[in-house]
């Protein structure tokens, strides 16, 4: 047994290892690609305070996705630098989810892509912040904060919208019930997300699916809104690297100033 | 708090002088008053700075750096190696009570306490607490819960009505 122990341990380890990695590009991807979408708002926000409300969690997401990056170049020279992971890679290497790549709509329905998002976030963080793996947990404690007040700010809204006008509610209802099919894949863990609670109980899925639902429930009834039925889910999904047509355009977007001029200091 | 090690007498001497780098978003408070710098080591002159970022997505954190490299180097020391920590995570509850003076009389409300937190819970409903830094009232309201940098919300007095800022509980 202990023999065995030893003989496996190089592949176990690496296994669990790669699983980390893909783990942390789920959650680096993600907040790349929204902090991208969100900047999309700058200057196009429907008053000057909201646009710079949008273009400040754009921020925070960008800086977190950053963060990530670096810390995998850290432990693995191979993924060459943070600018590397977000400039050249193709959207088949992503492994974002698929709500965070859906076009902004209208102001509607950023909002609740922003309640689906920041609600999931906020309590995968509060587990992750008291996880076994440092480089997780350390992130999580910090991130958690800043979802926090994304979530507040979103959730605000949300109650405006649903409790505002007929107009405002009739778009906040269709936003939630266009989205909802994405919420599935956050919910469900990756194979990457599995192989580390299996391992090493990173945070518990059914705790953190049910304090969301919870949460979306509340909320979304005092806005005078309503939680869809359906339980249909996009057969999309980023964690394989199934992703819509959305995410290519937008990292075409993205990515074209870094891949004109490659090595380029500014 | 920030820890010295190694040669602690110039460690103390670059804590006093990182004591007067300014932050460029909120210049009246310094990083050391920030909490931002968490540790400095001296060994034969060499020193090592660790310091930990607020928002992830806080912009000023480069000429944080560049403001506190140039600051050591002023000393006639070599530059020093600047390290990035995580953990623990920055909170404003490191702002001691002499620096929210500062930013009252700057016209920014200081962070409440994070045990004043209440987790997402809207922010409207905790903004009524916040002391108006004008006129101490504490019939404010927020107007905005990011204001011109992710750190503060916008608020206003309804009884002096002056909008101010909120250095947001972290």
């Amino acid at each position: 047994m202990t023999s065995n122990r030893v003989e496996h341990g190089g592949a176990a380890h690496t296994s669990s290892r790669k699983a980390l990695d893909h783990f942390v590009l789920e959650i680096a991807d993600d907040a790349l690609v929204l902090g991208h979408r969100l900047s999309e708002w700058c200057g196009h926000g429907p008053t000057i305070e909201e646009d710079i409300a949008l273009s400040n969690i754009s921020l925070d997401h960008l800086g977190q996705a950053q963060c990530l990056y670096e810390l995998l170049v850290e432990n693995d020279a191979n993924y060459g630098s943070a600018d590397k992971l977000a400039f050249f890679r193709d959207s088949f290497e992503f492994r974002n989810c698929i709500l965070v790549e859906q076009e902004n709509g209208d102001f509607a329905q950023t909002i609740v892509r922003q309640v689906y998002f920041s609600a999931y976030y906020y309590f995968l963080y509060e587990q992750l912040s008291s996880c076994p793996i440092s480089l997780l947990s350390d992130f999580a404690a910090k991130a958690r904060k800043e979802v926090s007040y994304h979530l507040r700010h979103a959730g605000e809204w949300i109650l405006r919208l649903g409790d505002g006008t007929t107009e405002s509610k009739a778009r906040a209802q269709a936003a939630i019930v266009q989205l909802w099919p994405f919420v599935e894949e956050l919910l469900a863990p990756s194979e990457a997300a599995s192989i580390l609670i299996a391992e090493s109980q990173v945070f518990e899925p059914s705790t953190v699916s049910s304090a969301y639902k919870q949460y979306l429930e509340t909320l979304l009834s005092e806005a005078t809104l309503e939680v869809p039925s359906s339980t249909a889910a996009s057969p999309l999904n980023g964690r394989q690297l199934k992703h819509s047509e959305h995410l290519s355009q937008l990292l075409s977007v993205m990515q074209s100033t870094a891949r004109a001029h490659p090595d380029a200091l500014w | 708090m920030v820890e010295i090690h190694g040669d602690t007498i110039t460690g103390e001497k670059v804590l006093r002088c990182l004591a007067e780098v300014l932050d460029p978003e909120v210049p009246v408070l310094s990083v050391v008053d920030l909490g931002i710098v968490r540790s400095i080591r001296v060994d034969d002159g060499s020193v090592t700075i660790a310091i930990t970022p607020t928002y992830s997505g806080c912009p000023a954190i480069e000429p944080i750096k560049a403001a506190i490299s140039d600051a050591v180097l002023g000393m006639g020391l070599s530059s020093p190696e600047i390290l990035t920590q995580l953990s623990p995570a920055w909170t404003t509850d490191w702002i001691a009570e002499p620096a929210r003076e500062k930013l009252r009389k700057y016209g920014i409300a200081p962070p409440l306490p994070r045990s004043a937190e209440v987790g997402i819970v809207p922010f409207s409903e905790i903004s009524s607490h916040i002391p108006c830094p004008h006129c101490d009232s504490l019939k404010t309201e927020e107007l905005s819960s990011f204001g011109a940098t992710a750190c503060k919300a916008l608020c206003r007095c309804k009884d002096c009505r002056e909008p101010f800022e909120y250095f947001k509980s972290f």
